[in-house]
């Protein structure tokens, strides 16, 4: 009867692999404690699944670094992550998740303004340090809450907004710009942010106009401002949307100077936009291209080693969600250090306590205080273009 | 200048919402129901019309009739499945069961081709030519073009060809049709294959100035409606007329006003329009007799 012995055989491996994945499974608890948790919230699939995967390479990167010089407070520190698919009430509940199931001592977010400040007012609440590393939404961080445990390390709408300003006037001498932006509450925020950054300039606009999504034309709009008398247009829209920009610059044949904020850097803008493409400047926090640090090129040569699919400087587009997850991570773990505990309130107080990170996008004096949760300022945003696939910065 | 621009602009955008609109009339005409999918049959078209040219390198036109070919299985997968059997049993549900079978395709697009938008290109999208001293692209000038000789080609079949009058007989009485030898269910489902080809050849003709992408077609399938509506949906010259109407008052309300009355002012306008002219601009009151 040698099929009930096979039977037999099989049944009783079965049994002992069972008692091996129970023996596992209880186990596994014990590991676990030894383990620091950390969390990312962020798009892990859709049209910015691409972010996601960036943020949690910088992360990795940065946490096998900490777990290499032996963890944080003894432990080894371990990343959670959870897709929000770009919705804010999916990654509200993720952050809950986070927070109260996997215990995690604080944790990240993405790319979404909408999504990052769903989450906010949870942060604040459970007092669980949460860290921005690409949203740059104004509110997020300067939210208003008395008891402020969010902090960032990208850039801010306002401060773009200045940055773009300032662009605008010492490269191109620009005396009346006008605007051209998304029609959604993103394009609400920098209309808000340039009205401001101009008149600090005192610098009249020519004028504003909005446009949609799935606008096939934006002639009417472009000639709008071009008969205002506009010397230069302020760009604000993804990357799908602004290559219907530059394709209906094109169209009219108005050569005229484009100072755009980052949304180009989120996709195929060079495929989409054509060869004007390069024409478009746009701001960035970190750029491997043209960069001559040593902490860049020792990143970069990790990341590759990491990574096996990066290949080029093509593969790291945009970089910035890579630099800033990373510089981020590493500052989470020096306010842990200087917390020596993993409780909230004393990892907040950790990070107004660091005096200086020697990081990739710079080093780091005094990054936080408790007026300003944001690491990164004005001078550290650089302007940069499409060369083929690759994003490269402007030098001047 | 402000205003040649803003006429070019109107009438290219506007014969693009007519083609749209003209495949909502095809089925209306034929059997009082539309496929409201007709925003992701466009999509489709464009999506397959890039898959075949650009990732498998087809040449255009092999890809163009392929992609126009899956378009035509594609409604008359609708007619079968998400009209038929409502239609035929009097219930109204084909309603939403042709909207949901546009979110279908949709998501399904969005898994196999990605939600990244990608870039179709046309040797007659690259460099602009001057008319009246505005910019165009000669696919422009395209559009406008095929929009009007498809209107043309419709009048033709339906008013001056035995199939063509076959097809109106159906809507008029099915039963009487069916006894005079019409196959009334092929006639059907003809029309919906006409009318999800009609979407696909405006995708692919706006592929090239837009981007592909599973979304392309949401807010286009909403605007060819409400001018299929504005027209008169039984006509197909108000279709095209309204078409390019609607395209014009978008852009003259951009080019005066600014981009954030445009869509108040252009949809008031179609409620104010469908006031005054409760059939549309050339549309015919439907006789009931009872």
């Amino acid at each position: 009867m040698p099929s009930v012995q096979s039977k037999f055989f099989f049944s009783r491996r079965l049994l002992m692999s069972a008692v091996a994945a129970a023996t596992a499974l209880a186990l596994a608890p014990a590991q676990a404690q030894d383990a620091m948790k950390v969390g990312l919230v962020a798009a892990m699939s859709g049209q910015s699944a691409k972010s996601g995967e960036a943020i949690v390479r910088g992360l990795s990167l940065a946490i096998d670094e900490i777990n290499a010089k032996g963890g944080l407070l003894g432990k080894k520190v371990e990343l959670v992550v959870r897709d929000d698919e770009s919705n804010p009430a999916k990654g509200a509940v993720a952050a809950r998740e986070l927070v109260q199931r996997e215990k995690v001592v604080a944790f990240f977010g993405g790319l979404d303004t909408p999504v990052s400040i769903a989450i906010v007012p949870f942060a604040n609440q459970s007092k669980v340090p949460f860290m921005g590393v690409w949203a740059a939404g104004t509110p997020i961080t300067r939210n208003g809450a008395a008891d402020n445990y969010v902090f960032r390390v990208s850039a801010v709408d306002e401060l773009v907004d200045v940055a773009l300003v300032d662009y605008a006037m010492k490269k191109y001498g620009a005396k009346k710009p006008g605007m051209i932006l998304i029609n959604n509450p993103w394009g609400e925020s920098n209309e808000k942010g340039l009205r401001a950054a101009l008149a600090a300039k005192n610098l009249p606009f020519a004028a504003i106009e909005k446009f949609q999504d799935a606008d096939v034309d934006v002639v009417p709009q472009l000639t709008r401002l071009k008969e205002a008398g506009a010397d230069l247009l302020f760009l604000v829209a993804n990357v799908a949307p602004s290559s219907q920009v530059v394709k209906s610059l094109d169209r009219m044949g108005w050569n005229v100077p484009i100072v755009s904020h980052w949304g180009p850097a989120g996709g195929r803008f060079s495929e989409l936009a054509g060869a004007s493409a390069a024409k478009v400047h746009f701001i960035q926090t970190f750029s491997f291209s043209g960069n001559t640090s040593p902490k860049a090129a020792a990143v970069l040569a990790a990341l590759k080693k990491k990574y096996p699919e990066i290949k080029g400087l093509g593969d790291v587009t945009p970089a910035v969600g890579i630099a800033n997850a990373y510089d981020a991570m590493h500052l989470t773990a020096l306010a842990i250090e200087k917390a020596g505990s993993t409780e909230g309130p004393k990892i907040r107080d950790g990070f107004y306590a660091i005096d200086k990170y020697n990081g990739l996008i710079k080093t780091y004096n005094k990054p936080f205080t408790p007026q300003n949760h944001d690491a990164l300022s004005a001078e550290d945003y650089i302007f940069t273009y499409f060369k083929g696939e690759e994003i490269l910065p402007l030098m001047n | 200048m402000l205003i040649t621009a803003a006429i070019i602009s109107g009438l290219g955008l506007g014969s693009m919402y007519g083609l749209i609109a003209l495949g909502y009339h095809v089925t209306y005409v034929v059997s009082n129901t539309v496929n409201f999918s007709q925003g992701s049959a466009m999509m489709l078209g464009a999506v397959l019309g890039y898959a075949f040219s650009v990732r498998l390198g087809w040449p255009l036109p092999l890809a163009v009739l392929m992609a126009l070919a899956l378009c035509a299985l594609f409604g008359l997968v609708v007619e079968r499945l998400l009209v038929r059997p409502f239609a035929e049993r009097g219930s109204n549900a084909w309603l939403m069961a042709t909207v949901a079978g546009g979110i279908v395709l949709e998501n399904a697009v969005l898994f196999t081709f990605g939600k990244e938008p990608r870039s179709f290109p046309s040797v007659l999208a690259t460099k602009p030519v001057a008319v009246f001293g505005a910019g165009v692209y000669p696919l422009q000038l395209v559009i406008p073009l095929a929009g009007i000789g498809i209107a043309v080609l419709l009048h033709v079949v339906f008013h001056h060809t035995r199939i063509g009058k076959a097809l109106l007989a159906v809507v008029q009485n099915p039963d009487a049709a069916r006894l005079m030898g019409i196959d009334v269910r092929r006639a059907i489902a003809a029309s919906f294959a006409v009318s999800t080809v009609l979407a696909g050849i405006a995708g692919l003709l706006i592929a090239p100035l837009f981007s592909v992408h599973s979304e392309m077609g949401t807010l286009f399938g909403i605007k060819a409606f409400a001018v299929a509506i504005l027209g008169g949906i039984t006509s197909a010259w108000g279709v095209v007329l309204a078409g390019l109407v609607y395209g014009l008052i978008e852009a003259l309300v951009t080019a005066f006003f600014g981009s954030v009355y445009t869509q108040i002012v252009a949809f008031s306008v179609v409620i104010l329009a469908l006031a005054a002219l409760p059939n549309g601009l050339l549309g015919r009151a439907a006789i009931n007799k009872v």
